[in-house]
């Protein structure tokens, strides 16, 4: 292959192909909190999120990074989680998204997240 | 395919396509890139078909690249377009057809904002006597060239000597229909079969023999997108757009793609040099690449004319092995050769994508 001469370089496509993600985890956190699939991602959970405005964290980004096999991503979130529960007081379907963390921290941790 | 869902509900978008009398316009870059298809054309239509079609030297471009890319407003656009209708208006006829996508989606929005703000109209009117003392009337029917094929496609599968089957397997080729994205996608009434399954190209092909294939990026643009490409810093969006599609297409392994947009086969053809360049990757077999074709091209070869008339020996991906695997003979002696034999010379051939 010759050096890049042409000054510009493909980016690589952001398309997440659901057939190659292994979403064993994820049916067993639904498993474990069937709550965590009925999540609507309304996003009002991260609109009050205390953390997101400096740390980026957002339950419902990590809620759709676990569906999509992003764990690393959805760990990095996490890790900003103070457990403070404002998301779990505003959710309009009454989710418990503080066990949902637990549950994941429970699951996931027991796997090495790469 | 199964015809079902969406594709069911698409296919209840079609348009009326007058049969004769057309005023036909040619794209400002087609001639450059595939030089014989608008000839093709022309001889489908008039000498084939025996149809009426006219089209004159006094036309100009449509000024829809400038448009897209920012550089002029619409008003100048319109008055441009006003000059091609009062041309076409002088000439005596009343159905408009355009040889370029983003020309025919220039028409039809240009078309579209007069109905919607009549007043708009009356200034470009007076602006266009003011600039060259010309008047028009709007066209009846505006149709693109690939419409009038598509129409005129059962005519020439009854008049063809090769179809686009696979000679040693009897297999339908697997083709990738590819459509500009301003056929429809603005207006998708103006489409035969609307924005997501336009059935202009496909039509073409299932009646000529071949099997469209369904791949998940089919809809999304070429990579050429105007800015994306004129502006060199973004060159990248553009291939990584092209790139994409390959990707996605890949595992289908097409034997060929079709396009009616004059960008989209010059960047679907030129982009896979590039990428097989850069990341070493080639997407037809034996380190070939896919062969790119404009439908015109696709209807001279089907109506069994001289690949190297047809100007094939232009494209960057070499045609050869499609035409091995349909039967169409060739010489490869006469490939760089041009008009009366003239020599063409030869170009470079590239590191990583097979060419002859």
């Amino acid at each position: 292959m010759m050096d890049n001469i042409f000054g510009f370089k493909i980016s690589p496509s952001s398309a997440i192909n659901m057939d190659k993600v292994d979403r064993a985890l994820f049916r067993e956190l639904c498993r474990v909190e069937p709550d965590a699939a009925r999540c609507m991602a309304c996003g009002s959970c991260s609109a009050t999120c205390p953390a997101a405005a400096f740390s980026g964290m957002s339950i419902r980004k990590v809620l759709l990074c676990l569906q999509r096999g992003r764990e690393k991503e959805a760990f990095g979130m996490m890790s900003n989680c103070m457990l403070c529960g404002k998301c779990m007081m505003v959710c309009p379907r009454g989710i418990n998204t503080r066990r949902i963390i637990l549950a994941i921290s429970s699951i996931y941790g027991k796997e090495e997240v790469k | 395919m199964i015809y079902q869902g969406k594709q069911k509900i698409w296919s209840e978008y079609q348009k009326e396509i007058p049969d004769d009398k057309w005023f036909y316009v040619r794209s400002c870059i087609r001639q450059n890139f595939f030089p014989a298809s608008e000839r093709m054309f022309m001889e489908i239509c008039r000498d084939i078909l025996k149809k009426d079609f006219y089209e004159t030297e006094h036309h100009t471009t449509c000024g829809g690249i400038a448009y897209h890319c920012d550089t002029i407003p619409q008003e100048t656009a319109m008055t441009i377009v006003a000059r091609q209708f009062a041309l076409m208006t002088e000439a005596g006829y009343e159905n408009y057809v355009a040889s370029c996508i983003t020309s025919f989606g220039n028409y039809t929005e240009i078309l579209q904002t007069w109905e919607e703000f009549p007043e708009l109209e009356t200034r470009i009117r007076e602006m266009l006597w003011k600039a060259c003392r010309k008047e028009f009337n709007k066209p009846k029917y505006l149709a693109h060239a690939s419409d009038l094929i598509y129409k005129y496609r059962n005519l020439i599968a009854e008049k063809a000597k090769f179809r686009l089957i696979n000679k040693e397997t009897g297999e339908p080729l697997r083709v990738v229909e590819h459509i500009g994205c301003h056929y429809a996608k603005m207006f998708p009434s103006k489409g035969v079969g609307g924005a997501e399954y336009p059935y202009v190209l496909a039509g073409m092909v299932e009646a000529w023999g071949g099997n469209v294939i369904d791949y998940p990026e089919r809809r999304h643009c070429c990579g050429y997108g105007f800015r994306q490409y004129h502006v060199k810093a973004n060159r990248g969006y553009s291939i990584s757009n092209t790139h994409k599609k390959f990707e996605s297409m890949e595992p289908y392994r097409p034997d060929m793609i079709i396009t009616n947009c004059p960008g989209c086969p010059y960047f679907l053809d030129r982009w896979q040099y590039v990428i097989a360049e850069m990341e070493g990757k080639t997407y037809g077999k034996d380190g070939f690449g896919i062969p790119v074709f404009t439908y015109e091209e696709v209807a001279g070869l089907v109506l069994g004319y001289n690949p190297w008339d047809l100007g094939l020996q232009l494209h960057q991906v070499a045609v050869e092995p499609l035409l091995d695997k349909i039967g169409i003979s060739y010489s490869p002696q006469e490939k760089y050769k041009g008009l009366d034999s003239k020599d063409i010379m030869r170009p470079g051939l590239p590191e990583n994508l097979k060419c002859f």
